[in-house]
């Protein structure tokens, strides 16, 4: 039998805010814990929330970047469920009246560019973290996530496999990073995503029913959780039994998803409007500032930087794929002479490195200074592309600027034709036998050559001139 | 010199000309509270501070002179007070001491006032009769064995015996009223968001409200004054300008226009109550009123429909009070849920639990629509209802309640129902947000009877010079209660 499968999506988004939703204490990431916690945030009784517009900004600003329609009035519910690490016992959420409404993100497929639309975005805030392994008996929490801004976007079922469903994670984490409205930090639990699977057979209309597995942080465990889930299904059915309707969880050790809880033990969320809250109204003119600051998304930047910087198409399109990478090219330019050699070098040397990594170029020690100086030596013959990448890895290592490594470690480049000629003579003396089997016909061996002209001045020597000088004392 | 029964005003003539010191005064108003203990009007008193600011005071130290300044008030338990425990008059708060202070508390203690307790109350407000208290029944100044109406009983028993010249106390659905027309005193509740939410321990947010019991209209109007304000913590409170109310407190009513509710039969109320009503309206007559007939075709629902709206955010409210961060937590408790039900169970009076408990059904898939969402159309019809009626009236009167105080178990013990009726007139008020006090007229049976004046959006200014027009030519606000049974 075929089946096809049917997911969507809801991506939790931290909204990059410098204060939480509805309090003045601070988002920053990995503090000491309760300390980012006031009075509003641990819910203390007579409290009441008060907006930070900067989080509403940040969300039409991604409605706006996918065409969608931009509630200006903004409605708050609250949705009650108890929970320790939930201090009001409800969260603020958006339930009738989303910000954002519509709109849609491309992913590229084996078989193209596909849509996929979105069917609403809403502000929300987080809630705190339970920790249940630091102290024997206990439980603990921490409220420093509490409040933080959310925006949940959730698709329209229209991801077809879990390929796809990563593609579509990619496309939103490229244009929240873009946007500059969230860090779009995954291991930190700055993009998060629930994925909604189910599978029906290839041709039925009526959609088969779906489970919901929660909470995955990875592009890594979104494809497996949700292979390991279409497969379970096809089992299930199958094995002609049926699926239940549950939030299930992706154990990412044991590579397989578990039942957290069934839909007849689902919460009813009792969702009624924020009494505590007014309308939150955006006008026009704000509405209009924002459109007027709108960031340049990466299909604007791969064609200016062919147009304007004369790069290859394939390493525009790289550049212009990640916020970090697009900035920091961007922070280098300005010092480069040869645009190109700088964008070659991103999308090559230093794009491996990242990606052995696993960081960001932001994350790592580079500085657009270093780099911009790095390939400016390249350019004007102080170094060869070879010296480069050791150069690279030193800065890489240690933050170093290329100049200071190149004078203490003694790398100019040999670009003087006598001295070339005088290390060329001593090799050719010394391997006599090569050169004869060289001039008898084995072409092969000028590599040799080469390379032991190099191994000599320890990678030093100038390329070019090694090759011209080799070349005229064959001949003889 | 006695300080008891003195207004604001009369008071703060005596710290003025010396008669007495404000360490004086706060004295005497701890002797009160100790020779009066039985009424068990407060919860907690803050002696230690409150002789502390006085002494500053007579020292000079604080420099702007405010009608309040050294003169002792009462602060409802509800509200928040830095450092000094806060209870609700609830077991689950039984040891909360806030690191805070309301907006209420701290422009009032800004304006140089001295809190000298929290004022006992219906358990988190829930109740009209102060009976839900986990810290024991307030008893009425006139009658021993009389309810003082709730839930901010002990804020009005307080004011009524005398001890404090006003108290703070907060309205969902008559909660200052009530207990102001059951003491024989002042009271006012604002217009919703003339006053700031922050601090103010929440029963029912979209109704609640804070507001003065006072001796007098004009008393009402001087703790107004400080109260009210726009605040940047509380984002339903109103950004308008909010005029000096004393201004135009002793304007001629020559000419004002009072609606008459027609759906209100008042022909079934007790026949001394309806006389009293009569009465007041002659004498509002004399001094030049008109009275005009009003209908409010709505206003029959706003019983059923306060009782969806209240509880259903009530429900929502009051689950940050689990166990887990303050408050109190059960101790012998195997889980998560086992912490959840039993320290709630053990934390919470039984009225506060059918509250939660109607307010939870209400919100539930499946009755969502019929209760809540139906209540909130209705509400908006009545809300509707009231700005027709102002377009041709300038104030409604009613009476406060439909009886005098009752003796206490005798009325909710078997059917609460019964007691929710007590705020048939009061409770329109809350769903429309509009202003509204309540002034003593007359006494039925030695118990007091009270007067309710509704005023339109943030016109306390109408009620309030209407009131103490009243005052200014009747006595009633300046009867006393023997106390003799304390």
């Amino acid at each position: 039998m075929t089946w096809e499968t049917v997911i969507g999506i809801e991506t939790h988004v931290q909204l990059s805010t410098k204060t939480k939703l509805f309090s003045r204490a601070s988002t920053t990431f990995g503090q000491n814990p309760n300390t980012n916690v006031n009075l509003i945030d641990c819910g203390l009784p007579g409290v009441l929330p008060s907006v930070n517009k900067e989080a509403f900004y940040k969300a039409i600003r991604f409605g706006l970047a996918i065409g969608a329609e931009i509630n200006q009035t903004s409605i708050f519910d609250r949705k009650n469920y108890f929970y320790p690490d939930l201090p009001k016992g409800y969260q603020i959420t958006q339930m009738d009246l989303p910000i954002v409404l519509g709109g849609s993100v491309e992913i590229k497929t084996k078989e193209g560019t596909k849509i996929i639309n979105v069917t609403r975005a809403h502000l929300e805030e987080d809630a705190g973290k339970s920790i249940h392994d630091k102290f024997d008996g206990y439980s603990a929490i921490d409220l420093n996530r509490a409040g933080t801004p959310l925006l949940e976007i959730v698709s329209e079922p229209e991801i077809s496999s879990a390929k796809e469903a990563v593609a579509y994670m990619k496309a939103l984490h490229q244009l929240v990073t873009f946007l500059d409205i969230s860090d779009g930090n995954m291991s930190q639990g700055s993009l998060r995503c629930d994925a909604n699977v189910s599978i029906k057979k290839k041709g039925e209309t009526k959609l088969g029913t779906r489970t919901e597995i929660k909470n995955i942080n990875s592009f890594k465990f979104i494809e497996k959780a949700i292979n390991f889930e279409i497969n379970r299904q096809i089992k299930e059915l199958e094995n002609a039994n049926s699926i239940t309707q549950e939030t299930r969880l992706y154990d990412s050790i044991k590579d397989e998803t578990r039942s957290m809880r069934s839909k007849e033990f689902a919460n009813d969320y009792r969702y009624f409007p924020e009494p505590d809250l007014l309308p939150v109204v955006i006008s026009d003119k704000e509405l209009n500032k924002i459109k007027g600051t709108f960031p340049e998304l990466p299909k604007e930047k791969l064609n200016r930087y062919v147009d304007e910087y004369k790069i290859p198409d394939s390493d525009a399109k790289i550049l212009s794929s990640s916020k970090s990478l697009a900035d920091f090219f961007e922070s280098s330019l300005e010092n480069v002479e040869d645009k190109g050699l700088l964008a070659k070098f991103l999308v090559g040397d230093i794009s491996s490195l990242l990606n052995k990594e696993l960081i960001e170029i932001n994350e790592s020690n580079l500085t657009p200074e270093n780099i911009s100086q790095l390939i400016n030596l390249i350019s004007d013959g102080t170094i060869s592309g070879k010296i480069a990448k050791v150069i690279l890895e030193k800065t890489w290592k240690t933050n170093a600027r290329p100049e200071e490594i190149i004078e203490k470690e003694g790398l100019t480049q040999i670009s003087d034709d006598k001295e070339i000629e005088k290390i060329i003579e001593q090799i050719l003396k010394e391997n006599s036998n090569q050169v004869e089997a060289y001039l008898a016909g084995k072409e092969k061996l000028f590599g040799f050559f080469v390379g032991q002209v190099m191994k000599l001045t320890q990678g030093k020597a100038n390329p070019k001139a090694v090759n011209n000088i080799l070349k005229e004392k064959l001949k003889k | 010199m006695s300080i008891q029964f003195k207004s604001i005003l009369e008071l703060k003539s005596m710290l003025n000309s010396k008669t007495i010191s404000s360490s004086e005064l706060i004295e005497e108003t701890f002797k009160l509270t100790k020779d009066l203990k039985d009424l068990n009007c407060f919860v907690t008193m803050n002696e230690g501070s409150a002789k502390q600011k006085a002494k500053q005071i007579d020292q000079g130290k604080y420099k702007n002179n405010s009608y309040l300044t050294g003169i002792p008030l009462g602060q409802k338990d509800l509200f928040c007070t830095e450092g000094l425990r806060t209870t609700c008059s609830s077991k689950i708060l039984s040891n909360f001491i806030p690191p805070y202070s309301a907006t209420v508390v701290k422009k009032l203690e800004d304006s140089g006032s001295i809190t000298i307790g929290k004022t006992n109350m219906d358990e988190f407000a829930m109740g009209s009769s102060n009976e839900t208290s986990f810290y024991g029944n307030v008893h009425n100044p006139w009658k021993r064995s009389y309810v003082p109406g709730g839930s901010s009983g002990g804020s009005a028993a307080a004011v009524a015996a005398g001890i404090v010249p006003a108290s703070t106390g907060t309205d969902t659905g008559g909660s200052i009223r009530q207990p102001a027309a059951h003491c024989g005193i002042t009271g006012m509740k604002p217009t919703y968001g003339k006053v700031s939410r922050w601090g103010m321990v929440a029963f029912a947010s979209s109704l609640d409200q804070a507001g003065p019991l006072a001796r007098s209209a004009e008393d009402c109007a001087i703790m107004l004054n400080e109260m009210s304000g726009h605040d940047l913590k509380d984002t339903t409170s109103l950004d308008v300008e909010h005029t000096d109310l004393l201004r135009s407190i002793n304007n001629p009513i020559k000419g004002i226009k009072i609606g008459i509710v027609k759906e209100f039969n008042l022909n079934d109320l007790d026949s001394k109550i309806q006389e009293k009503f009569q009465d007041s309206k002659k004498l509002y007559e004399k001094l030049g009123a008109k009275f005009i007939k009003i209908s409010l075709p709505n206003i029959s629902a706003s019983v059923p429909t306060y009782y969806s709206i209240a509880p259903a955010e009530c429900s929502s409210n009051l689950s940050r009070f689990d166990g887990v961060k303050f408050g109190h937590r059960s101790r012998d408790s195997k889980d998560l849920n086992d912490l959840y039900i039993k320290s709630r169970s053990e934390g919470f009076g039984d009225e506060v639990k059918r509250r939660i408990l109607i307010g939870t059904y209400v919100l539930s898939a499946g009755y969502y629509d019929a209760y809540y969402k139906k209540a909130q159309q209705v509400r908006r019809l009545i809300k509707n209802d009231f700005e027709s009626a102002f377009q041709t009236v300038d104030l409604i009167m009613t009476p406060t309640s439909p009886n005098t105080a009752f003796e206490f178990g005798s009325k909710g013990a078997q059917n609460p129902v019964e007691l929710y009726l007590e705020d048939l007139f009061t409770i329109s008020s809350n769903l429309a947000g509009l202003p509204a006090i309540s002034i003593p007229h007359g006494m039925v049976n030695d118990l007091p009877v009270g007067l309710q004046l509704i005023g339109n959006f943030l016109r306390e200014d109408k009620i309030l010079n209407a009131a103490h027009v009243f005052q200014k030519n009747s006595e009633f606000h300046l009867a006393k209660p023997s106390l003799e049974d304390f």
